[in-house]
């Protein structure tokens, strides 16, 4: 009780220094947070990724199509149980800072490999019945206020024109990872226009998405499908969904190592100022620690009182940094900034890392002041004057 | 009166910035039970080395000190904590106080070593509070308190575990003329009337008149001891 009560009061004995470490503290957890979360988010797609689903693309480029006529020769490969097909459209709404991903899907079967967004039955059919029908998901509509019914105009930029959207649909996500920041719509809306327009570019498709029928076998099956397109015209790579997506973070590879670095070395900065906080505290309060000793309290109980200072600040400030990364990380993510990431969410991993890493600050920083103080000769510590 | 503190041929010197400084030559001293000792001297005198090695708060390096029949200079730092806490009560020149605890919870500290239960240290400490006549000041704090108020606390932190020994370290030397009085008052009372064996370093001649007995110490050698 008195141990607590003098860890306590010791805390804001200096004021504005405990505020300002502590604001610190709160600062660089919050920052360690919101770092963390943002490496996670630029690997989220790759995990809300099912293990049953394959991506066959053009083995020279995601950027080169391949024939449509592939799907059926795809579906004909022993384990495929379903086959859809998806094209990035990259649209422009009203302007570019709206971007958000956008595809043309085969919109009879796109839905019934993609379990995970969740479509009311009548909006599916009435997406699927439109030829300028949209499907887009919660998110996306939240956040330009859509509903049901809406016209949604696009401005292409592969596909030249100005395209007009029915909103005939608005999907959930299963799981809190789903990504609902999308939109899809009747591939075969835009394929007509190129048919007339630009024939050579028609009939010809971004990716395949291939269902196997048993996930423990997708390397044999990717190598065969990727066999029946040999020395063809366009050659195929078929990965897992996973694959697929963990080729687009590696891409930014650096940028997430370099997040990473800079997460550790704000808590590595706030550890060294909190450490000087405390040699600072117990250095002025050597007289007090000596005279505990001389009325015979431990070594021990002097060094526990340092290292429960340093604690208790670090406790206080991580908490409160920790508090503060939730909202913090949904105003990022609502702002223009957060539309990069399809989900910013903070995860209970980040939350035992900035819990961890304010132990390790509270700890580190009162390991040598702790140390001198239980050590200080009573003679000496008397002597002191703080 | 029987011995309390029995000093033989005790030798201290410290090392300082590599040069070893003789502190202590040779000093042989009995302080008997009840006893109300002054230790008189300049500065640099050894008068405070003496105080704290009798105090248990640092070793001699040669010698006999035997307090109430223990040579407590044999002692390790863990048993010399716990004697310490049993036997000597500590009386500072500036008070020690802990400035984050009230009055009564700076009184209560050295019965937190004990097994005292909540209500028993509660009991003993507004009882040696009211001892020193501070029963009013009970939660106030030490810097809500004058300097002679701060050093009747200290007093009172002294004297709860009812220790056998209480050594002084320039008690008045931070007090006005009154406040300084009447702390040498309460300090012959506690030597009276609770028979407490009282040990005071003082540089002030009209402070060491309290006491029965007056030694002085120069250049590390006991010069008088009228006993």
């Amino acid at each position: 009780m008195l141990f607590l009560k003098l860890i306590f009061k010791n805390v804001f004995r200096a004021k504005l220094r405990s505020s300002l470490t502590l604001l610190g503290l709160i600062i660089a957890v919050f920052a360690f947070g919101l770092l963390q979360t943002a490496v996670d988010a630029s690997s989220a797609g790759a995990k809300a990724a099912s293990s049953s689903r394959m991506v066959t693309r053009n083995a020279i480029s995601l950027v080169f199509p391949m024939p449509a006529y592939y799907r059926e020769r795809i579906k004909a490969v022993p384990g495929v149980k379903g086959v859809t097909t998806a094209q990035w459209f990259q649209g422009i709404y009203i302007e570019p800072k709206n971007f958000f991903p956008q595809f043309g899907v085969d919109h009879e079967t796109y839905f019934e490999l993609y379990p995970e967004f969740l479509i009311p039955a009548d909006q599916l059919l009435a997406f699927k019945k439109d030829r300028q029908g949209i499907a887009v998901g919660r998110k996306l509509a939240d956040e330009f206020g859509w509903k049901l019914g809406d016209t949604i105009p696009l401005a292409g930029t592969i596909f030249p024109g100005n395209w007009q959207f029915h909103l005939r649909a608005i999907f959930d996500g299963k799981e809190e990872s789903t990504i609902t920041r999308q939109a899809f719509f009747h591939w075969e809306y835009i394929n007509e226009w190129l048919k007339v327009k630009a024939p050579r570019r028609a009939d010809q498709i971004g990716v395949f998405v291939v269902e196997v029928d048993d996930p423990a076998r997708t390397a044999d099956i990717a190598k065969a499908i990727d066999a029946e397109f040999k020395s063809s015209l366009a050659e195929t790579l078929t990965e897992t969904e996973k694959s697929f997506q963990l080729g687009f973070i590696a891409q930014m590879e650096s940028i997430v190592l370099l997040i990473r670095v800079v997460s550790f070395v704000v808590i590595f900065i706030i550890m060294a100022v909190v450490a000087n906080t405390m040699a600072m505290t117990a250095r002025e309060r050597l007289a007090e620690y000596a005279t505990l000793k001389a009325l015979g309290f431990s070594p021990g109980f002097v060094g526990m009182l340092v290292l429960g200072e340093s604690m208790m600040l670090a406790l206080l400030g991580g908490g409160m940094g920790i508090l503060l990364t939730f909202p913090l990380a949904q105003g990022f993510a609502k702002s223009p900034a957060g539309n990069f990431f399809a989900s910013f969410k903070v995860s209970p991993e980040t939350v035992w890392m900035q819990v961890a890493c304010a132990v390790i600050v509270g700890l580190a920083a009162a390991l040598v002041p702790g140390i001198r103080s239980a050590r200080i000769r009573i003679v000496d510590g008397l002597r002191h004057i703080g | 009166m029987s011995t309390l503190v029995e000093i033989k041929h005790l030798v201290k010197s410290y090392t300082r910035g590599g040069q070893v400084v003789p502190v202590l030559h040779d000093i042989t001293l009995d302080i008997a039970r009840g006893d109300f000792i002054s230790l008189m001297g300049p500065s640099g005198s050894g008068k405070s080395t003496l105080l704290n090695l009798i105090a248990g708060i640092d070793k001699p390096d040669s010698g006999i000190l035997r307090i109430d029949g223990e040579d407590i200079s044999l002692l390790d730092e863990g048993d010399l904590a716990d004697w310490r806490a049993s036997n000597i009560g500590f009386i500072f020149q500036f008070y020690n106080l802990m400035p984050v605890l009230s009055a009564f919870e700076n009184v209560e500290l050295p019965l937190q070593l004990t097994n005292l239960s909540r209500s028993e240290r509660r009991e003993r400490v507004e009882m040696t509070l009211g001892l020193v006549g501070l029963s009013d000041r009970m939660e106030h704090y030490p810097n809500e308190l004058s300097g002679g108020q701060q050093q009747r606390v200290a007093i009172a932190r002294a004297i709860v575990t009812d220790p056998t020994i209480l050594v002084c370290d320039e008690p008045t030397g931070d007090l006005d003329k009154q406040s300084a009085s009447d702390v040498l008052g309460m300090l012959q009372q506690l030597n009276t009337d609770m028979n407490k064996t009282i040990i005071m370093v003082t540089h002030d001649a009209h402070a060491a008149e309290a006491a029965k007995r007056m030694v002085h110490l120069e250049k590390g050698e006991l010069i008088s001891d009228p006993s």
